[in-house]
């Protein structure tokens, strides 16, 4: 609906998901995900050491909150199943598994991605991957999801994780979002039992205390 | 939804007056919001167990078939492949897309992914319908009529009314689609089974596990069955039985000799773990030129997949008073079809008749020319509860700004520019006493303090429930309670359906703890010289009421129990809770004409539920029962394609759910203070989310001038009631 603009819907689905990125880029306007996907392939391609694996197990090792770990997966094993499978890294969750809810919600580079639509073998080029698990320090809790408790921005809490790393993500290029931006650049992740209202709060104020991401 | 009278108890118990409570009714933080927020909570798909195998299901391709034959030979062979166990046998009848066949276990969740794609099955196919049709078109096999029912005399007022309209209304078939999928991790020790299920009947799980692993040939008891599910994601009334994938998990578990997890892939979510059955309704309602009803007639249908989902019982709300009893005659015909399972689906039937009721009423005030606030407000006598309801929607039309919006659908269509704005208004009720509970409380010499109920927390905020009334009950701060909840070996308490939860959780709670209060008054009653009677327990201390300086410690008076800790169990206690709520909702709506979007722009929840034990969770309740009302308003549907008999969009990307930006501003009043407070506590769960409908679709028809008639209000429904109309303008 053109003359209102705020109402223009956050797409989320597959490729979609990475409008999270487009904030990133500080654009704010639907960018082809095409465009984005080739330059994740060309990158990608240039820092291939070896160009053919599989198709039966083979060894890789992630980085994932700063520490090297090596496991063996097939090819087609996607990060969120590698953390998830193999690693016990379980706060990644696993919801629609084709790029369209965020429950997988993890960083790369400090950037938000879906796990989900990613291949392990493509994360184990020396990416730094953060899981929610590597936010903070056992027995204690991130400012952002410091917020979301106090803001009850969770029921279930099944979607929570994905909200959290993509609002982390989200904060650290964005420090002071208004609500509006804030519905905008978490378009990518779904609630099914509707929190919406605590994370768009949780959100703004984990920014307002100006402690977003930076922990 | 069991309504469950207890036996008087010997001393009425009572929650602590207004003036009294510390924790009670205020706004607290969950107790697993930090596990939760930092994803540290394990829910059942999060369990892995040493030398897991991972589950896959094959599930019937077809609507409506036998099953001819069952061939497993290539997956048997299929590297990693450790079990398989057959669900249905050769000569089965399949009657949904979707529907379990067998399962099998691999060491990896690919192999058994491949494995389940190696599987053949052959099929005999048998005539299907997964069209959700009129019962005239349905066959006369597929059809059943529930009830006919009179009351009064609708004849007479059917010519006693000045003005009569007639509509047609109905909302298509959801599903549930929780988050975290149904499934669970099976693992033997011996012949004991431990399940960790994501489950809302904890419980009650245990049984339904042997019964059906004795079906199987795995003979095992109840009693060797333990049910862990310490938090879980998501249920919404779909997740009450151990389904023949838990009974398949357990199943392979025993043969391979390993732990197996089995959790649902999004597609057969979707498909067969749950829906929300449809319904439809041609109405006849009448009404004095002053806007007094005099009659409802109604003729309804609706299909809850291959067999009925239960008689509404229409006019809903406005109508279901006694006295005066407005004159109605309603009729209704369950229609079956292929499309798998309905399931309990949040306060079932009741979104349902609310639509069908609302829109009607809504569409005779606009014939009579009325705003619909003044009707609804004119009509309160033929509710259960006029006081309350008059009262809520006061409210809410304060806080929507109801007299100073409203205009007349006319006037409305008349706005400039392609979009349209609009108000709509809906009432709800919902029953919610609380079910059996038993808990147990236990305080250990040291002080600490175990709070035990075979509950589970599906996110409402059960568990802080418990901690709260308990923490209350004893005088002690929420921290100083470990509540432990989610394992059917503690004490047995109801499942967690129909909004009873809170009712039977917080008496039974208030109940245990002052049972073992009383036993360590009596315990240290000697020390402090005075009779038991005359002591409390007070912030964290035990003191003389008269004379608080004469006192204890918490901690020094645990530590006269010596070595031996108090344990007292409770029940649900009737004197603590009630049942029946009302509940109102607005909702203000911009709709383009040209595109048929629809927009929520602002929504007023303003609800009822008797003594709040905690607001924070209570508020989270109605905002999410809002938002999962707008998604089943605008967006949610089960699309069957009757040709193929499948289903078209199992995935969350064409099953659509509200996103944060798609929601408006939403505004919850909770009703609070004297005249709800004393009726004691009354579940929430269902009540927020009946109404969104129902009101979206007023306010769209407000805005556009005529009724778009079924949920959801998607674009093409919208704009083909403008064009039914004659277009836009």
């Amino acid at each position: 609906m053109a003359e209102q603009p705020k109402r223009e819907k956050t797409p989320r689905g597959g490729g979609n998901g990475l409008s999270r990125r487009d904030f990133l880029k500080g654009t704010g306007a639907a960018v082809s995900a095409g465009v984005l996907v080739t330059e994740d392939l060309l990158r990608a391609q240039t820092q291939r050491t070896s160009p053919v694996v599989g198709p039966g197990p083979v060894p890789v090792t992630l980085r994932i909150n700063g520490q090297p770990r090596q496991l063996t997966v097939e090819p087609r094993t996607t990060l969120l199943d590698a953390l998830r499978n193999h690693l016990d890294l379980t706060g990644a969750k696993k919801v629609c598994d084709r790029g369209t809810c965020g429950a997988c919600t993890v960083l790369l580079d400090g950037r938000a991605i879906y796990a989900c639509t990613m291949l392990a073998i493509d994360a184990a080029r020396g990416q730094e991957i953060t899981t929610i698990e590597g936010l903070a320090p056992q027995e204690q809790l991130h400012p952002v999801s410091a917020a979301f408790v106090e803001h009850d921005a969770q029921q279930c809490g099944f979607c929570t994780p994905g909200f959290v790393m993509a609002a982390v993500a989200y904060l650290r290029e964005n420090p002071n979002p208004t609500y509006e931006q804030v519905t905008h650049a978490l378009g990518g992740n779904l609630c099914r039992c509707g929190t919406y209202m605590g994370v768009r709060h949780a959100v703004v104020e984990a920014a307002l205390r100006g402690k977003g991401g930076r922990s | 939804m069991a309504e469950t009278p207890k036996p008087p108890a010997q001393a009425t118990i009572e929650w602590p007056p207004a003036g009294r409570r510390r924790l009670i009714g205020q706004r607290i933080s969950r107790l697993d919001g930090p596990a939760k927020a930092s994803g540290r909570a394990k829910y059942s798909y999060d369990v892995n167990r040493p030398g897991m195998l991972h589950a896959k299901l094959v599930f019937s391709t077809q609507a409506r078939a036998r099953i001819t034959a069952i061939d497993t030979s290539a997956a048997e062979k299929m590297p990693g492949v450790r079990a398989i166990h057959l669900i249905l046998q050769p000569g089965a009848e399949v009657r949904w897309v979707g529907q379990e066949i067998l399962a099998l276990a691999a060491d990896t969740e690919e192999q058994a992914r491949d494995a389940a794609r190696a599987v053949k099955i052959s099929y005999e196919p048998l005539p299907h319908l997964v069209a959700d049709v009129p019962p005239e078109q349905a066959g006369t096999e597929r059809v059943q009529q529930l009830r006919e029912q009179t009351e009064g005399d609708p004849d007479a007022g059917l010519q006693q009314a000045d003005v009569i309209f007639e509509g047609e209304y109905g909302c298509a078939v959801i599903t549930h689609c929780c988050l975290e999928a149904h499934g669970q991790v099976a693992e033997w020790n011996e012949d004991n089974l431990t399940v960790w299920a994501s489950t809302q009947n904890v419980s009650g799980l245990a049984p339904q596990f042997a019964q059906g692993l004795q079906a199987a040939g795995i003979p095992v008891q109840a009693s060797q069955v333990r049910v862990l599910t310490p938090v879980m994601g998501g249920g919404f009334g779909s997740k009450f039985a151990a389904d023949t994938w838990g009974v398949a998990c357990a199943a392979l578990a025993r043969k391979a000799g390993r732990p197996v997890k089995l959790m649902l892939e999004r597609d057969h979510e979707l498909l067969a773990a749950g829906s929300r059955p449809s319904m439809y309704a041609r109405v006849r309602v009448g009404a004095k030129r002053d806007g007094t009803l005099t009659v409802w007639h109604s003729e309804s249908w609706g299909t809850g997949g291959p067999s009925a989902a239960g008689t509404p019982n229409l006019p809903y709300v406005i109508g279901a008073g006694r006295n005066p009893v407005l004159p109605k005659r309603s009729r209704h015909t369950a229609v079956f079809t292929d499309i798998g399972p309905a399931r309990a689906w949040r306060a079932p039937n009741h979104p349902q008749m609310c639509l069908i009721t609302m829109c009607a009423l809504d569409d005779l005030a606009a014939k009579l020319q009325m705003d619909p606030l003044d009707f609804f407000l004119k009509n309160l006598q033929y509710t259960e509860r006029p006081e309350v309801y008059r009262e809520e929607l006061l409210k809410a039309a304060d806080l929507i700004g109801w007299r100073e919006k409203w205009r007349p659908r006319e006037e409305a269509l008349r706005a400039k520019g392609p979009v349209k704005r609009g108000l709509g208004l809906s009432l709800h009720t919902w029953g919610g006493r609380g079910h059996n509970s038993t808990c147990q409380v236990t305080i250990h010499p040291d002080g600490s303090v175990e709070v035990a109920i075979g509950s589970q927390d599906l996110g409402t905020g059960t568990r802080t429930v418990i901690g709260i009334v308990a923490a209350e009950t004893l005088g002690l701060p929420l921290e100083a309670v470990t509540v432990k909840i989610g394992s059917n070996e503690y004490p047995p308490s109801g499942a967690s359906g129909g909004s009873t939860t809170v009712g039977g959780v917080s008496s039974s709670t208030r109940d245990a703890a002052t049972n073992a209060l009383n036993q360590l008054l009596a315990k240290v009653a000697p020390a402090l010289g005075v009779p038991a009677e005359q002591l409390e327990a007070r912030e964290g201390r035990i003191q003389v009421k008269d004379d608080p300086s004469r006192n204890l410690s918490w901690k020094q008076a645990c530590a006269r129990l010596g070595t031996t800790p108090i344990t007292a169990s409770g029940q649900t206690q009737a004197s603590l809770i009630s049942s029946g709520v009302g509940g109102v909702q607005m909702a203000e709506v911009a709709v383009d004409v040209e595109t048929g979007i629809v927009r929520v722009e602002k929504m007023v929840a303003v609800q009822d539920c008797g003594l709040i034990i905690d607001l924070k969770t209570a508020e989270s309740q109605c905002y999410g029962a809002m938002i999962m009302g707008i998604c089943y308003a605008l967006y949610e549907e089960k699309i069957m394609d009757q040709l193929t008999g499948h289903c078209l969009n199992p995935d969350m990307e064409f099953y659509k759910l509200a996103g944060i930006g798609d929601i408006g501003e939403l505004v919850v009043h909770m009703m609070t203070g004297p005249r709800y407070e004393e009726r004691g506590v009354i579940g929430l769960g269902e009540p927020p989310v009946i109404s969104p409908g129902a009101a979206i679709s007023n306010a769209v028809a407000n805005a556009i001038g005529v009724r778009v008639p079924y949920l959801p209000l998607t674009p093409d429904r919208v704009l083909a009631a403008l064009e039914a109309k004659g277009g836009a303008v």
